[in-house]
């Protein structure tokens, strides 16, 4: 394999994690954490943030000691390097953005059980080198980030008829004709449901992805 | 009757998957047939069981602020919350560890059935999510709760074998092929999710 520093299968790295290997509506990782805060956009670009750095530090970072980590205690190491990048995520937005960490509550800390973060680490990051894990990392971050941020997007705008919470130009015109919001979008089992839709646009222009049963 | 109706609203109003999202990634990879969604499901409430009471006396005992005092008044001011994350996720990891081991020692039948489904467990975000909880909520006895931690557990054990039955039957039902598997779970979790909400506000 030639070797360069941004190579195809590099780029590879990156774009499959956002279409054809998505973790969200490919792989079925990381959704735990994903749809319980997608009610308002910028909920779901902090949510985004935070995945991405805790994903590409702890990517990197067992990256690094792959070798030196023994194979019968890899997942407490995992778990122990992930849950401290965490803590430091916490208390970060515990002291910067006090409304978004009140908004989210327990879903910051439930990043560690993110099953995306651990599955990357298992399955990539154990095996290979720095920066081939860190676009790895980028990658499914990313995938998970459109997702999220798609939901959030048709929630808010529907739901709540705002965009990062402020209101829309043209709606007010709606409303006066009658426009309502539906409340139905705020309520959770509706992030499941547009994932489900979001699943099926991607399958029916991907036949390949379509499942037997 | 606190208890039964801290037990009651973690079974239905407070589901763990359909109001919460929790565990979500082994309730779908796991929910194809009945008989290991109901292993799965049995390990959760036993582990959510154990693991919430240890944490809730760690929290209590050791991390909440001025929690410390039994050590002597230099430690009042001790505020250790920073490391709750960590603490709570190393205690889930090592219980899930000890469970096991003691399970193959004492009942190997047991442990036949629930064995591969334990390590799975450690990263089930329903169990940390149970602790984290259970901090945020602040009950003030430890049945308290252990009963929010078993009905916790049980309404997941509900959840997950209600979409498995659901999923052996649609197999013979005529699904849009791009939907068929994960889409069509993803919507009817949504549904059921719809249908429980009409549980909220039930107080007893």
């Amino acid at each position: 394999m030639k070797k360069g520093f941004f190579t195809k299968q590099h780029q590879k790295l990156i774009s499959d994690p956002m279409s054809d290997q998505n973790p969200i509506t490919i792989q079925v990782l990381g959704i735990c954490s994903a749809l319980a805060i997608t009610t308002q956009l910028q909920n779901a670009f902090v949510m985004t943030l935070a995945v991405i750095f805790v994903m590409i530090s702890a990517s990197m970072l067992i990256s690094i000691l792959r070798n030196h980590i023994p194979n019968r205690i890899r997942i407490i190491v995992q778990l122990l390097v992930v849950a401290s990048l965490v803590a430091l995520v916490d208390q970060i937005l515990k002291a910067f953005l006090p409304d978004a960490s009140e908004q989210l509550s327990v879903f910051i800390g439930l990043i560690i059980t993110n099953c995306i973060i651990m599955g990357r680490l298992e399955a990539f990051a154990m095996g290979n080198k720095v920066w081939e894990s860190f676009l790895d990392a980028l990658g499914n971050a990313l995938g998970y980030g459109w997702i999220l941020v798609a939901v959030a997007f048709f929630r808010e705008l529907l739901g709540s008829g705002k965009l990062m919470g402020y209101e829309i130009p043209g709606f007010s015109y709606l409303y006066e004709m009658g426009y309502m919001n539906n409340n139905l979008m705020i309520l959770p089992p509706m992030a499941l449901i547009i994932v489900g839709l979001i699943i099926w646009i991607q399958r029916s222009r991907n036949n390949e992805l379509i499942e037997e049963n | 009757m606190d208890l039964v109706n801290i037990f009651i609203k973690g079974v239905f109003i407070e589901n763990m998957i359909f109001a919460y999202f929790l565990g979500m990634c082994s309730y779908l990879a796991v929910s194809k047939t009945v008989t290991t969604a109901n292993g799965l499901g049995l390990a959760v409430i036993f582990v959510l069981g154990i693991t919430v009471p240890v944490n809730y006396i760690l929290e209590n005992q050791v991390l909440k602020a001025g929690a410390l005092e039994w050590l002597g008044q230099n430690f009042i001011d001790v505020d250790l919350n920073v490391l709750s994350l960590i603490m709570f996720i190393a205690v889930v990891s090592a219980m899930v560890q000890l469970v096991e081991m003691i399970i193959e020692r004492f009942s190997p039948a047991l442990y036949s059935s629930l064995g591969i489904f334990l390590p799975l467990i450690a990263v089930n975000c329903s169990i940390l999510g149970g602790a984290l909880f259970m901090q945020e909520r602040q009950y003030s006895t430890i049945i308290e709760a252990t009963s929010f931690a078993l009905g916790s557990g049980v309404g997941w054990y509900l959840a997950i074998v209600a979409i498995a039955a659901i999923r052996e039957k649609i197999r013979y039902s005529n699904v849009p092929a791009p939907l068929r598997g994960l889409g069509i779970t993803y919507i009817i979790t949504g549904l059921m999710g719809i249908a429980f909400m009409c549980f909220m506000g039930i107080k007893i």
